[in-house]
């Protein structure tokens, strides 16, 4: 019996069932009668890009220079049928900063995004709740999103825009609308979106006037009458079922698809759908290009992958996976200083971490708007903390590095362009990721499951 | 000058059969560079996306039929249409006016935020879905999960109302005189006072319509949760 005692208890740790995390949370649920929801994205640990490696240029073949010689990064979205947009959205690198909505965000930080992703030649997206005059300002290339809601829906503003992106689903809360809780519903978000100040919004998951793919062919034709046929149509889809998913999704005419894996961050999403709902990045990638190879749509409809893009290696392994361009959020809002114990402007938040129940580097207070750093925040006090100059000097540092990093591994693959790296410059770690990407394993080159599936067919 | 267009004075006849594809920046360019006011628009044939996101003060006159989302994004011009309408007629609207002679399909107004629809027939389910502004009017009945997701405006249906009416609205202005089949989650019926009923009617009249309703209006309960969790410390005890 003494032996037990000695070990903090005979249960103590034991549990792979009842974890000391789910008993927290059955003693919440018992308290307030509902889920958790919360920001950031999923804990748990899933397939991820981290299990595949590049592998460059040795015998087979010659690198290129990694500081001298140049690699092509230009990336067009859209284009790919040139009759149906007249200005396609030219990236000087395959980046731009997903959607995140003004009211997830507050002005400042939006305008520190728009600011560092134009000073790299990188496009920024409004996300749901209308167009910012700032951020319209600010951004020299502007994806306007159309979500379900239709929040702030505006002719003049589409006509604003240098994309169209459809949000059909997001990868952190697939099949159900935009969430932005009460306390960030401020007066001005309110305005923009028609609500009640400070209630909880939750938005349509369907959109008002189409449902399927049929109609929604119909549909893009009228926002490109609307436009005049002159930007890109964007449809965004959560991965689920990626290959039917994204085959009709090319049918609808659009221009270009992003695949939103379940890695993806919000500000606010019941805990249960970001941890048990999608499929993953990698996972989605290879199939997603599979899609649109098998109906030769490959080419003329751009592949855009996000949802936990953390660095210019994972956006160079999503291009060699299949995708055209990469979308990024969290990795950008870190970059303006989030979950940084001292915010962009020099505000020390240790201690409002600390009232928060949470650390700098374990932050997920997006959902609360009482974001200790003044990114994720429509409280004025809190937003100061973020000085928006700064704030866009260190995201275009950021996506500066970024640059390098894919054009470096780029050229030691021998590529002279990033959007030549293919599924052969990679190689699986584990027999999950050969198995759900087709890469052989890495040395071995042995391919788990069949050989015609995936991005190695 | 496009094929089928015949200009007489500040009017124009265009024949919809003569343009293969992209109508809207033909009807554009007549309101904007000929000095056009009033676009004679034949053989509809129930064409998608006919009017869809015009600015100029003219009046797009359709002779037939009209398919979907006839006056999308509209911001600014009067369309008539003479017979029957698609979905989304109007959807997204901020200024200007759209008026069906028949009835409209699915989601007539949908998201609008401004201006006037007129149905003067019936309009099928998700009437006014998410509506944000302005004024719809249906002088007929409006189909299922009509007037979901409400916000502001005001969704005035003269008949009656399919099941799940006026479901999850938030705000706006919901008037039916007819039966309601049944309403929607955190739906409930009120009386007008005098004042509402006054506005509505006179409404009605600015737009054409005459006649003495018994109108009922639609508001939320305000019992949903999203309604009174203003507490942000209730998020932090997860």
């Amino acid at each position: 019996m003494s032996e037990y005692n000695e070990h903090h208890g005979y249960a103590q740790g034991r549990s792979h069932v009842w974890t000391p995390e789910i008993i927290r949370d059955i003693h919440a649920k018992a308290e307030l009668g509902r889920y958790q929801i919360r920001g950031f994205s999923t804990f748990r640990k899933l397939p991820s890009l981290d299990e595949i490696v590049f592998l460059p240029a040795e015998m087979t073949r010659l690198p290129l220079e990694g500081y001298r010689e140049h690699c092509e990064t230009k990336t067009l979205i859209g284009g790919g049928r040139p009759d149906l947009v007249e200005r396609p959205l030219e990236l000087a690198f395959p980046v731009y900063l997903t959607a995140m909505s003004f009211g997830a965000l507050g002005t400042n930080a939006k305008r520190a995004l728009a600011l560092g992703f134009s000073r790299a030649g990188l496009a920024t997206c409004t996300g749901e709740g209308g167009m910012l005059p700032e951020e319209r300002e600010a951004s020299d290339k502007l994806i306007y999103q159309m979500t379900p809601s239709r929040y702030g829906l505006d002719l003049e503003h589409l006509r604003m825009a240098d994309a169209i992106e459809i949000v059909i689903g997001q990868g952190a809360k697939p099949g159900t609308g935009g969430m932005l809780l009460g306390m960030k519903v401020s007066e001005k978000v309110a305005a923009m979106r028609t609500l009640p100040v400070g209630v909880d919004q939750r938005s349509a998951a369907r959109h008002p006037d189409f449902l399927g793919g049929d109609d929604l062919a119909v549909k893009i034709e009228e926002l490109r009458e609307a436009t005049d046929y002159q930007v890109p149509i964007v449809l965004k889809l959560a991965a689920c079922r990626v290959e039917q998913d994204v085959k009709i999704a090319a049918k609808t005419g659009c221009d270009a698809i992003v695949i939103d894996g379940t890695e993806a961050s919000t500000a606010a999403s019941p805990e249960f759908q970001l941890d048990h709902t999608g499929v993953p990045t990698l996972a989605a990638i290879p199939v997603a290009r599979r899609a649109l190879e098998d109906i030769g749509m490959l080419g003329k409809v751009t592949l855009i992958a996000s949802g936990g893009i953390r660095n210019g290696v994972d956006a160079a392994k999503a291009l060699a996976l299949g995708a055209d361009c990469v979308a990024i959020g969290t990795a950008a809002l870190m970059a303006a200083g989030c979950n940084s114990p001292v915010s962009v402007g020099g505000f020390d938040a240790r201690a409002d971490y600390e009232r928060l129940g949470t650390a700098a580097g374990a932050c997920h207070h997006c959902h609360t708007g009482r974001c200790p750093v003044g990114v994720t925040t429509q409280d004025p006090e809190l937003e100061a903390r973020l000085d928006p100059e700064l704030g866009a000097e260190r995201v275009h540092n950021f996506l500066t590095s970024m640059y390098y990093e894919m054009t470096v591994i780029a050229k030691s693959c021998g590529k002279r362009n990033v959007h030549n790296l293919e599924p052969e410059d990679l190689r699986a770690l584990t027999l999950e990721a050969s198995a759900f990407t087709g890469l052989p394993l890495a040395g071995v080159d042995w391919v788990v499951g069949p050989q015609t599936f995936g991005a190695a067919g | 000058m496009a094929a089928g267009v015949e200009i007489e004075g500040t009017t124009a006849v265009v024949d919809a059969d003569a343009w293969p594809s992209r109508i809207n920046r033909e009807l554009r360019r007549l309101a904007e560079e000929e000095g056009v006011r009033e676009i004679i628009v034949e053989n509809p044939r129930s064409r998608h996306n006919l009017g869809v996101g015009q600015t100029a003060d003219v009046t797009l006159h359709f002779k037939g039929s009209v398919g979907n989302y006839c006056g999308g994004l509209n911001s600014g011009t009067t369309i008539h249409v003479d017979r029957n309408a698609g979905w989304g007629t109007g959807e997204a609207m901020a200024r200007g006016k759209v008026v069906v002679g028949g009835n409209a399909n699915m989601a007539t107004g949908a998201s609008m935020r401004g201006g006037v629809v007129h149905i003067k027939g019936s309009a099928a389910a998700r009437c006014g879905v998410s509506l944000k502004g302005g004024t719809l009017i249906v002088e007929g009945n409006v189909g299922y999960l009509s007037a979901f997701m409400t916000h502001a405006g005001d969704l005035i249906v003269c008949g009656g109302a399919g099941a799940a009416f006026a479901d999850s609205l938030w705000q706006g202005n919901v008037w039916v005189a007819g039966e309601v089949r049944s309403l929607g989650s955190d739906a409930k019926i009120v009386e007008p006072t005098d004042e509402d009923s006054a506005r509505v009617h006179g409404l009605l009249r600015a737009n054409g319509v005459d006649g003495t309703f018994a109108f009922k209006r639609i508001v939320a309960e305000q019992k949903l949760w999203y309604f009174n969790n203003r507490n942000p410390e209730a998020w932090l005890k997860i």
